[in-house]
Protein backbone atom coordinates (compact mmCIF):
# COMPACT_ATOMS: atom_id res chain seq x y z
CA UNK A 1 0.00 0.00 0.00
CA UNK A 2 1.12 3.52 -0.70
CA UNK A 3 -0.02 6.99 0.15
CA UNK A 4 0.68 8.20 -3.37
CA UNK A 5 -1.75 8.35 -6.25
CA UNK A 6 -1.81 9.84 -9.72
CA UNK A 7 -3.15 13.11 -8.36
CA UNK A 8 -0.58 13.45 -5.61
CA UNK A 9 2.25 12.58 -7.99
CA UNK A 10 1.22 15.44 -10.28
CA UNK A 11 0.90 17.67 -7.23
CA UNK A 12 4.31 16.54 -6.04
CA UNK A 13 5.95 17.35 -9.36
CA UNK A 14 4.27 20.76 -9.40
CA UNK A 15 5.47 21.37 -5.83
CA UNK A 16 9.04 20.42 -6.66
CA UNK A 17 9.05 22.52 -9.84
CA UNK A 18 7.66 25.61 -8.11
CA UNK A 19 10.04 25.19 -5.17
CA UNK A 20 12.97 24.91 -7.58
CA UNK A 21 11.79 27.97 -9.49
CA UNK A 22 11.38 29.84 -6.20
CA UNK A 23 14.90 28.86 -5.15
CA UNK A 24 16.31 30.06 -8.48
CA UNK A 25 14.41 33.36 -8.37
CA UNK A 26 15.20 33.89 -4.69
CA UNK A 27 18.88 33.05 -4.82
CA UNK A 28 19.89 34.17 -8.31
CA UNK A 29 17.45 36.50 -10.03
CA UNK A 30 16.07 38.70 -7.26
CA UNK A 31 18.36 41.49 -6.10
CA UNK A 32 19.91 41.81 -2.65
CA UNK A 33 18.37 44.42 -0.35
CA UNK A 34 20.05 47.82 0.02
CA UNK A 35 20.16 47.59 3.80
CA UNK A 36 19.86 43.90 4.55
CA UNK A 37 22.09 42.62 1.70
CA UNK A 38 21.63 38.90 0.98
CA UNK A 39 19.84 38.24 4.26
CA UNK A 40 16.64 39.51 2.66
CA UNK A 41 16.47 36.26 0.69
CA UNK A 42 15.31 34.55 3.89
CA UNK A 43 12.05 36.39 3.31
CA UNK A 44 11.07 33.83 0.68
CA UNK A 45 10.95 31.08 3.31
CA UNK A 46 10.00 33.14 6.34
CA UNK A 47 6.91 34.88 4.98
CA UNK A 48 5.19 31.95 3.20
CA UNK A 49 5.73 29.49 6.07
CA UNK A 50 4.40 32.03 8.57
CA UNK A 51 1.40 32.81 6.41
CA UNK A 52 0.58 29.16 5.74
CA UNK A 53 1.04 28.05 9.34
CA UNK A 54 -1.04 30.79 10.89
CA UNK A 55 -3.83 31.29 8.42
CA UNK A 56 -4.12 28.11 6.37
CA UNK A 57 -2.94 25.23 8.59
CA UNK A 58 -4.53 26.29 11.85
CA UNK A 59 -7.58 27.58 10.00
CA UNK A 60 -8.06 24.15 8.41
CA UNK A 61 -7.48 22.47 11.78
CA UNK A 62 -10.17 24.60 13.40
CA UNK A 63 -12.64 24.14 10.56
CA UNK A 64 -12.08 20.38 10.44
CA UNK A 65 -12.48 20.18 14.24
CA UNK A 66 -15.80 22.02 14.04
CA UNK A 67 -16.95 19.72 11.24
CA UNK A 68 -15.91 16.71 13.32
CA UNK A 69 -17.86 17.91 16.36
CA UNK A 70 -20.95 18.86 14.36
CA UNK A 71 -23.11 15.74 14.46
CA UNK A 72 -24.28 16.03 10.85
CA UNK A 73 -20.81 16.25 9.35
CA UNK A 74 -19.03 13.97 11.80
CA UNK A 75 -16.54 11.74 10.08
CA UNK A 76 -13.18 10.20 10.98
CA UNK A 77 -11.76 12.02 7.97
CA UNK A 78 -12.24 15.47 9.56
CA UNK A 79 -10.41 14.36 12.65
CA UNK A 80 -7.49 13.09 10.59
CA UNK A 81 -7.44 16.27 8.49
CA UNK A 82 -7.40 18.42 11.64
CA UNK A 83 -4.48 16.49 13.08
CA UNK A 84 -2.51 16.38 9.83
CA UNK A 85 -2.99 20.08 9.18
CA UNK A 86 -1.86 20.96 12.70
CA UNK A 87 1.24 18.82 12.29
CA UNK A 88 2.20 20.57 9.07
CA UNK A 89 1.35 23.91 10.68
CA UNK A 90 3.62 23.23 13.66
CA UNK A 91 6.39 22.20 11.26
CA UNK A 92 5.96 25.41 9.27
CA UNK A 93 5.73 27.63 12.31
CA UNK A 94 8.89 25.99 13.65
CA UNK A 95 10.54 26.84 10.33
CA UNK A 96 9.23 30.41 10.58
CA UNK A 97 10.74 30.80 14.04
CA UNK A 98 14.06 29.20 13.08
CA UNK A 99 14.49 31.18 9.86
CA UNK A 100 13.25 34.35 11.55
CA UNK A 101 15.79 33.84 14.32
CA UNK A 102 18.64 33.54 11.81
CA UNK A 103 17.35 36.59 9.99
CA UNK A 104 17.09 38.51 13.25
CA UNK A 105 20.70 37.66 14.09
CA UNK A 106 21.93 39.12 10.80
CA UNK A 107 19.77 42.25 10.71
CA UNK A 108 18.93 43.10 14.33
CA UNK A 109 22.03 41.45 15.84
CA UNK A 110 20.06 39.18 18.20
CA UNK A 111 18.64 35.69 17.86
CA UNK A 112 15.48 36.60 19.68
CA UNK A 113 13.74 39.77 20.74
CA UNK A 114 10.55 40.20 22.75
CA UNK A 115 8.69 41.84 19.96
CA UNK A 116 4.93 41.41 19.62
CA UNK A 117 4.82 39.21 16.54
CA UNK A 118 7.67 36.99 17.63
CA UNK A 119 6.13 36.51 21.04
CA UNK A 120 2.65 35.72 19.80
CA UNK A 121 4.10 33.32 17.22
CA UNK A 122 6.00 31.53 19.98
CA UNK A 123 2.83 31.27 22.08
CA UNK A 124 0.97 29.92 19.06
CA UNK A 125 3.70 27.32 18.54
CA UNK A 126 3.34 26.09 22.13
CA UNK A 127 -0.48 26.15 21.95
CA UNK A 128 -0.46 23.80 18.98
CA UNK A 129 2.26 21.62 20.49
CA UNK A 130 -0.27 21.12 23.27
CA UNK A 131 -2.90 20.18 20.69
CA UNK A 132 -0.54 17.63 19.15
CA UNK A 133 0.17 16.27 22.64
CA UNK A 134 -3.58 15.69 23.11
CA UNK A 135 -3.65 13.77 19.84
CA UNK A 136 -0.96 11.45 21.23
CA UNK A 137 -2.62 10.64 24.56
CA UNK A 138 -3.10 6.95 25.25
CA UNK A 139 -6.88 6.74 25.22
CA UNK A 140 -9.81 5.45 23.24
CA UNK A 141 -9.57 7.00 19.72
CA UNK A 142 -13.09 8.43 19.88
CA UNK A 143 -12.47 10.08 23.26
CA UNK A 144 -9.15 11.40 22.03
CA UNK A 145 -10.60 12.83 18.83
CA UNK A 146 -13.41 14.59 20.63
CA UNK A 147 -11.07 16.13 23.21
CA UNK A 148 -8.54 17.11 20.55
CA UNK A 149 -11.26 18.88 18.57
CA UNK A 150 -12.33 20.85 21.66
CA UNK A 151 -8.71 21.78 22.37
CA UNK A 152 -8.24 22.94 18.76
CA UNK A 153 -11.26 25.24 18.98
CA UNK A 154 -10.30 26.54 22.44
CA UNK A 155 -6.78 27.26 21.18
CA UNK A 156 -8.12 29.06 18.14
CA UNK A 157 -10.27 31.44 20.21
CA UNK A 158 -7.21 32.21 22.28
CA UNK A 159 -5.18 33.33 19.26
CA UNK A 160 -6.74 36.80 18.79
CA UNK A 161 -6.56 37.44 22.55
CA UNK A 162 -2.89 36.49 22.65
CA UNK A 163 -2.29 38.64 19.62
CA UNK A 164 -4.00 41.68 21.12
CA UNK A 165 -2.36 41.30 24.53
CA UNK A 166 1.11 40.90 23.13
CA UNK A 167 0.55 43.71 20.64
CA UNK A 168 -0.29 46.14 23.45
CA UNK A 169 2.67 44.86 25.34
CA UNK A 170 5.26 45.83 22.75
CA UNK A 171 5.90 46.26 19.06
CA UNK A 172 9.17 46.43 17.16
CA UNK A 173 8.70 44.09 14.20
CA UNK A 174 8.08 45.82 10.89
CA UNK A 175 4.39 45.79 9.98
CA UNK A 176 3.17 43.34 7.36
CA UNK A 177 4.41 44.36 3.95
CA UNK A 178 1.94 42.78 1.56
CA UNK A 179 -0.97 41.40 3.53
CA UNK A 180 -1.77 44.80 4.96
CA UNK A 181 -4.90 45.87 3.11
CA UNK A 182 -3.93 49.55 3.11
CA UNK A 183 -0.88 48.72 1.08
CA UNK A 184 -2.31 45.87 -0.92
CA UNK A 185 -2.58 47.97 -4.06
CA UNK A 186 0.76 49.65 -3.56
CA UNK A 187 3.23 47.22 -2.06
CA UNK A 188 6.50 48.79 -0.90
CA UNK A 189 8.62 46.12 -2.46
CA UNK A 190 10.57 45.88 -5.67
CA UNK A 191 9.01 44.04 -8.64
CA UNK A 192 11.19 40.93 -8.89
CA UNK A 193 11.13 40.50 -5.17
CA UNK A 194 7.36 40.75 -5.12
CA UNK A 195 6.98 38.09 -7.80
CA UNK A 196 9.45 35.82 -6.07
CA UNK A 197 7.56 36.24 -2.83
CA UNK A 198 4.21 35.50 -4.46
CA UNK A 199 5.65 32.44 -6.18
CA UNK A 200 7.11 31.24 -2.90
CA UNK A 201 3.66 31.47 -1.33
CA UNK A 202 2.27 29.35 -4.17
CA UNK A 203 5.11 26.84 -3.85
CA UNK A 204 4.68 26.45 -0.10
CA UNK A 205 0.91 26.19 -0.47
CA UNK A 206 1.41 23.30 -2.88
CA UNK A 207 3.87 21.75 -0.45
CA UNK A 208 1.32 22.14 2.32
CA UNK A 209 -1.38 20.43 0.24
CA UNK A 210 0.98 17.59 -0.71
CA UNK A 211 2.10 17.03 2.88
CA UNK A 212 -1.48 17.23 4.16
CA UNK A 213 -2.84 14.65 1.74
CA UNK A 214 -0.02 12.21 2.44
CA UNK A 215 -0.29 12.70 6.17
CA UNK A 216 -4.05 12.06 6.15
CA UNK A 217 -3.59 8.90 4.08
CA UNK A 218 -0.79 7.75 6.35
CA UNK A 219 -3.01 8.30 9.39
CA UNK A 220 -5.71 6.20 7.71
CA UNK A 221 -3.23 3.40 7.13
CA UNK A 222 -2.02 3.64 10.73
CA UNK A 223 -5.58 3.13 11.92
CA UNK A 224 -6.00 0.16 9.59
CA UNK A 225 -2.81 -1.38 10.95
CA UNK A 226 -4.05 -0.91 14.51
CA UNK A 227 -7.36 -2.55 13.67
CA UNK A 228 -5.58 -5.36 11.86
CA UNK A 229 -3.27 -5.96 14.81
CA UNK A 230 -6.26 -6.16 17.13
CA UNK A 231 -8.03 -8.62 14.84
CA UNK A 232 -4.90 -10.75 14.58
CA UNK A 233 -4.50 -10.79 18.34
CA UNK A 234 -8.12 -11.84 18.73
CA UNK A 235 -7.75 -14.56 16.13
CA UNK A 236 -4.67 -15.84 17.90
CA UNK A 237 -6.47 -15.97 21.23
CA UNK A 238 -9.37 -17.77 19.60
CA UNK A 239 -7.02 -20.34 18.09
CA UNK A 240 -5.44 -20.87 21.50
CA UNK A 241 -8.87 -21.30 23.00
CA UNK A 242 -9.88 -23.81 20.34
CA UNK A 243 -6.66 -25.79 20.83
CA UNK A 244 -7.22 -25.97 24.57
CA UNK A 245 -10.87 -26.79 24.05
CA UNK A 246 -11.94 -23.84 26.13
CA UNK A 247 -15.59 -22.86 25.89
CA UNK A 248 -14.89 -19.14 25.65
CA UNK A 249 -15.04 -18.93 21.85
CA UNK A 250 -18.41 -17.26 21.85
CA UNK A 251 -17.26 -14.46 24.15
CA UNK A 252 -14.24 -13.88 21.94
CA UNK A 253 -16.49 -13.72 18.90
CA UNK A 254 -18.53 -11.11 20.66
CA UNK A 255 -15.38 -9.15 21.49
CA UNK A 256 -14.13 -9.33 17.92
CA UNK A 257 -17.25 -7.68 16.54
CA UNK A 258 -18.08 -5.43 19.46
CA UNK A 259 -14.60 -4.32 20.39
CA UNK A 260 -13.24 -3.29 17.01
CA UNK A 261 -16.12 -1.30 15.69
CA UNK B 1 -25.35 15.71 53.45
CA UNK B 2 -28.50 17.73 52.96
CA UNK B 3 -30.58 16.36 50.09
CA UNK B 4 -31.07 18.91 47.29
CA UNK B 5 -34.55 20.38 47.06
CA UNK B 6 -36.08 18.79 44.01
CA UNK B 7 -38.87 20.03 41.74
CA UNK B 8 -38.44 23.63 42.75
CA UNK B 9 -37.55 25.11 39.41
CA UNK B 10 -36.85 24.52 35.78
CA UNK B 11 -34.69 26.28 33.20
CA UNK B 12 -32.31 28.96 34.34
CA UNK B 13 -32.69 28.72 38.11
CA UNK B 14 -31.94 24.98 37.85
CA UNK B 15 -28.60 25.86 36.26
CA UNK B 16 -27.65 28.06 39.19
CA UNK B 17 -28.93 25.52 41.69
CA UNK B 18 -26.81 22.81 40.02
CA UNK B 19 -23.80 25.12 40.01
CA UNK B 20 -24.32 25.87 43.68
CA UNK B 21 -24.61 22.17 44.52
CA UNK B 22 -21.40 21.26 42.69
CA UNK B 23 -19.48 24.23 44.09
CA UNK B 24 -20.72 23.39 47.58
CA UNK B 25 -19.69 19.77 47.16
CA UNK B 26 -16.18 20.69 45.94
CA UNK B 27 -15.67 23.20 48.72
CA UNK B 28 -16.95 20.73 51.29
CA UNK B 29 -14.50 18.10 50.03
CA UNK B 30 -11.76 20.73 50.31
CA UNK B 31 -12.84 21.78 53.79
CA UNK B 32 -12.56 18.16 54.94
CA UNK B 33 -9.40 17.14 53.10
CA UNK B 34 -7.53 20.45 53.49
CA UNK B 35 -5.38 19.83 50.43
CA UNK B 36 -5.48 23.46 49.30
CA UNK B 37 -4.68 24.86 52.72
CA UNK B 38 -2.07 22.25 53.64
CA UNK B 39 -0.37 21.86 50.27
CA UNK B 40 -1.24 24.48 47.65
CA UNK B 41 -0.92 27.57 49.86
CA UNK B 42 2.42 26.49 51.37
CA UNK B 43 3.62 25.67 47.85
CA UNK B 44 2.70 29.17 46.66
CA UNK B 45 4.53 30.76 49.60
CA UNK B 46 7.51 28.55 48.89
CA UNK B 47 7.59 29.83 45.29
CA UNK B 48 7.67 33.40 46.61
CA UNK B 49 10.72 32.48 48.70
CA UNK B 50 12.36 30.68 45.76
CA UNK B 51 11.99 33.83 43.66
CA UNK B 52 13.87 35.72 46.35
CA UNK B 53 16.74 33.20 46.08
CA UNK B 54 16.77 33.44 42.28
CA UNK B 55 16.55 37.26 42.14
CA UNK B 56 18.84 38.94 44.61
CA UNK B 57 16.64 40.80 47.16
CA UNK B 58 19.21 43.57 47.60
CA UNK B 59 19.08 44.83 44.04
CA UNK B 60 15.45 45.87 44.18
CA UNK B 61 14.42 43.48 41.43
CA UNK B 62 11.91 41.71 43.66
CA UNK B 63 9.96 44.88 44.42
CA UNK B 64 9.81 45.93 40.77
CA UNK B 65 8.95 42.45 39.51
CA UNK B 66 6.46 41.75 42.33
CA UNK B 67 3.25 41.89 40.22
CA UNK B 68 4.69 39.49 37.65
CA UNK B 69 6.04 37.11 40.28
CA UNK B 70 2.70 37.23 42.09
CA UNK B 71 0.76 36.23 38.98
CA UNK B 72 3.23 33.54 37.92
CA UNK B 73 2.84 32.03 41.38
CA UNK B 74 -0.94 32.22 41.04
CA UNK B 75 -0.78 30.43 37.67
CA UNK B 76 1.35 27.57 39.02
CA UNK B 77 -0.92 27.22 42.03
CA UNK B 78 -3.95 27.31 39.75
CA UNK B 79 -2.62 24.29 37.85
CA UNK B 80 -2.46 22.40 41.15
CA UNK B 81 -5.95 23.53 42.15
CA UNK B 82 -7.39 22.43 38.81
CA UNK B 83 -5.68 19.06 39.00
CA UNK B 84 -7.08 18.65 42.49
CA UNK B 85 -10.55 19.62 41.29
CA UNK B 86 -10.53 16.65 38.90
CA UNK B 87 -8.60 14.30 41.17
CA UNK B 88 -11.55 14.34 43.58
CA UNK B 89 -13.79 13.20 40.73
CA UNK B 90 -11.45 10.35 39.83
CA UNK B 91 -11.62 8.72 43.28
CA UNK B 92 -14.29 6.05 43.76
CA UNK B 93 -15.65 6.75 40.26
CA UNK B 94 -17.19 9.98 41.51
CA UNK B 95 -17.14 11.13 37.91
CA UNK B 96 -19.69 8.52 36.94
CA UNK B 97 -21.85 9.55 39.87
CA UNK B 98 -21.63 13.14 38.71
CA UNK B 99 -22.63 12.14 35.20
CA UNK B 100 -25.56 10.06 36.42
CA UNK B 101 -26.70 12.74 38.86
CA UNK B 102 -28.86 14.41 36.24
CA UNK B 103 -27.22 17.75 36.92
CA UNK B 104 -26.88 20.11 34.00
CA UNK B 105 -23.43 19.97 32.33
CA UNK B 106 -23.23 23.75 32.23
CA UNK B 107 -24.16 23.85 35.92
CA UNK B 108 -21.39 21.38 36.77
CA UNK B 109 -18.92 23.52 34.83
CA UNK B 110 -19.96 26.72 36.59
CA UNK B 111 -19.92 25.00 39.96
CA UNK B 112 -16.45 23.54 39.56
CA UNK B 113 -15.10 26.81 38.14
CA UNK B 114 -16.63 28.76 41.03
CA UNK B 115 -15.11 26.40 43.60
CA UNK B 116 -11.64 26.73 42.04
CA UNK B 117 -12.08 30.50 41.73
CA UNK B 118 -12.99 30.85 45.41
CA UNK B 119 -9.97 28.80 46.46
CA UNK B 120 -7.71 30.86 44.21
CA UNK B 121 -9.09 34.13 45.57
CA UNK B 122 -8.31 33.00 49.10
CA UNK B 123 -4.84 31.99 47.95
CA UNK B 124 -4.34 35.40 46.29
CA UNK B 125 -5.23 37.15 49.54
CA UNK B 126 -2.54 35.16 51.37
CA UNK B 127 -0.05 35.72 48.54
CA UNK B 128 -0.73 39.47 48.49
CA UNK B 129 0.21 39.63 52.17
CA UNK B 130 3.27 37.52 51.38
CA UNK B 131 4.36 39.84 48.58
CA UNK B 132 3.79 42.90 50.76
CA UNK B 133 5.84 41.45 53.62
CA UNK B 134 8.58 39.57 51.76
CA UNK B 135 9.12 41.90 48.79
CA UNK B 136 8.42 45.17 50.59
CA UNK B 137 5.57 46.21 48.30
CA UNK B 138 2.94 48.57 49.67
CA UNK B 139 -0.47 47.56 48.37
CA UNK B 140 -1.91 50.79 46.99
CA UNK B 141 -4.92 51.05 44.69
CA UNK B 142 -6.83 48.42 46.68
CA UNK B 143 -10.18 48.55 44.90
CA UNK B 144 -8.65 48.22 41.45
CA UNK B 145 -6.39 45.39 42.63
CA UNK B 146 -9.42 43.49 43.94
CA UNK B 147 -11.21 43.97 40.61
CA UNK B 148 -8.15 42.70 38.72
CA UNK B 149 -7.95 39.65 40.99
CA UNK B 150 -11.65 38.87 40.52
CA UNK B 151 -11.55 39.09 36.71
CA UNK B 152 -8.22 37.30 36.27
CA UNK B 153 -9.31 34.53 38.64
CA UNK B 154 -12.59 34.08 36.79
CA UNK B 155 -10.67 33.67 33.52
CA UNK B 156 -8.12 31.28 35.04
CA UNK B 157 -10.81 29.14 36.65
CA UNK B 158 -13.06 28.99 33.56
CA UNK B 159 -10.33 28.08 31.08
CA UNK B 160 -8.66 25.84 33.65
CA UNK B 161 -11.80 23.76 34.17
CA UNK B 162 -12.26 23.43 30.39
CA UNK B 163 -8.73 22.05 30.02
CA UNK B 164 -9.03 20.12 33.26
CA UNK B 165 -11.87 18.04 31.84
CA UNK B 166 -9.92 17.53 28.62
CA UNK B 167 -7.02 16.08 30.59
CA UNK B 168 -9.20 14.32 33.18
CA UNK B 169 -9.14 10.57 33.56
CA UNK B 170 -5.97 10.10 31.51
CA UNK B 171 -2.79 8.47 32.74
CA UNK B 172 -0.83 11.49 31.46
CA UNK B 173 -3.17 14.17 32.81
CA UNK B 174 -0.67 15.55 35.36
CA UNK B 175 1.87 16.42 32.71
CA UNK B 176 -0.62 17.31 29.99
CA UNK B 177 -2.61 19.93 31.90
CA UNK B 178 0.19 22.52 32.39
CA UNK B 179 1.20 22.24 28.74
CA UNK B 180 -2.38 22.89 27.66
CA UNK B 181 -3.45 25.54 30.10
CA UNK B 182 -0.37 27.74 30.59
CA UNK B 183 -0.03 28.97 26.97
CA UNK B 184 -3.74 29.72 26.91
CA UNK B 185 -3.33 31.76 30.09
CA UNK B 186 -0.43 33.79 28.64
CA UNK B 187 -2.71 36.79 27.90
CA UNK B 188 -4.12 36.62 31.44
CA UNK B 189 -0.62 36.71 32.90
CA UNK B 190 0.30 39.66 30.71
CA UNK B 191 -2.88 41.62 31.36
CA UNK B 192 -3.05 40.92 35.10
CA UNK B 193 0.61 41.83 35.56
CA UNK B 194 0.43 45.09 33.62
CA UNK B 195 -2.84 46.08 35.27
CA UNK B 196 -1.47 45.31 38.75
CA UNK B 197 1.66 47.34 38.00
CA UNK B 198 -0.49 50.29 36.98
CA UNK B 199 -2.68 49.90 40.06
CA UNK B 200 0.32 49.71 42.40
CA UNK B 201 1.84 52.78 40.78
CA UNK B 202 -1.58 54.43 41.22
CA UNK B 203 -2.07 55.22 37.55
CA UNK B 204 -5.44 53.48 37.07
CA UNK B 205 -5.78 54.98 33.58
CA UNK B 206 -3.13 52.58 32.29
CA UNK B 207 -4.86 49.63 33.89
CA UNK B 208 -8.28 49.88 32.24
CA UNK B 209 -7.46 48.40 28.80
CA UNK B 210 -5.92 45.39 30.57
CA UNK B 211 -8.89 45.07 32.92
CA UNK B 212 -11.18 45.01 29.90
CA UNK B 213 -9.02 42.32 28.30
CA UNK B 214 -9.29 40.23 31.47
CA UNK B 215 -13.08 40.66 31.42
CA UNK B 216 -13.27 39.60 27.76
CA UNK B 217 -11.09 36.54 28.42
CA UNK B 218 -13.19 35.47 31.39
CA UNK B 219 -16.43 35.92 29.44
CA UNK B 220 -15.25 34.02 26.37
CA UNK B 221 -13.98 31.00 28.28
CA UNK B 222 -17.01 30.91 30.58
CA UNK B 223 -19.32 30.82 27.56
CA UNK B 224 -17.12 28.22 25.86
CA UNK B 225 -17.13 26.08 28.99
CA UNK B 226 -20.91 26.31 29.40
CA UNK B 227 -21.35 25.12 25.80
CA UNK B 228 -18.61 22.48 25.62
CA UNK B 229 -18.55 21.00 29.11
CA UNK B 230 -21.64 18.81 28.89
CA UNK B 231 -20.50 16.81 25.85
CA UNK B 232 -16.94 16.51 27.23
CA UNK B 233 -18.15 15.12 30.52
CA UNK B 234 -20.51 12.69 28.79
CA UNK B 235 -18.02 10.79 26.71
CA UNK B 236 -15.07 10.23 28.99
Amino acid sequence: MTTGSRGTRILGVATLASLALTAWLALVVSPADVNQKDAVRLLYIHAPTAWLAMYVSFGVTTLASVLYLWPRTRSRLWDLVAGASAEVGVLFIGLTLAVGSIWGRTTWGVWWTWDARLTSTAVLFVLYLGYLAVRRIPADPLVRSRRAAIVAIAAFIDVPIVHLAVDWWRTLHQPATIFDERRLLDPKIEGTMLWTLLLSVVAFTLLYAWLLIHRVRLARLEELVEDRALEDALAERRAEGAAAGAPSVETDEHLATGGVR
Amino acid sequence: MVPPERATTEGEPALWRDAGLVAGKDLRVEARSRVATNQVVPFALLVLILFAFALDPDRGILGRAAPGLFWVTVLFSAVLAIQRSFAIEADDDARDALRLSGLDGAGIFLGKAAAVALQLLALEAVLAVGVAVLYGVSLRGGGLLILICLLATAGIAASGIVYGVVAAGLRVSDTLLPLLVLPVLAPVLLAATRASEAALATVPGDAWPWVRLLAVFATIYTVFGVVAFGPLLEEA
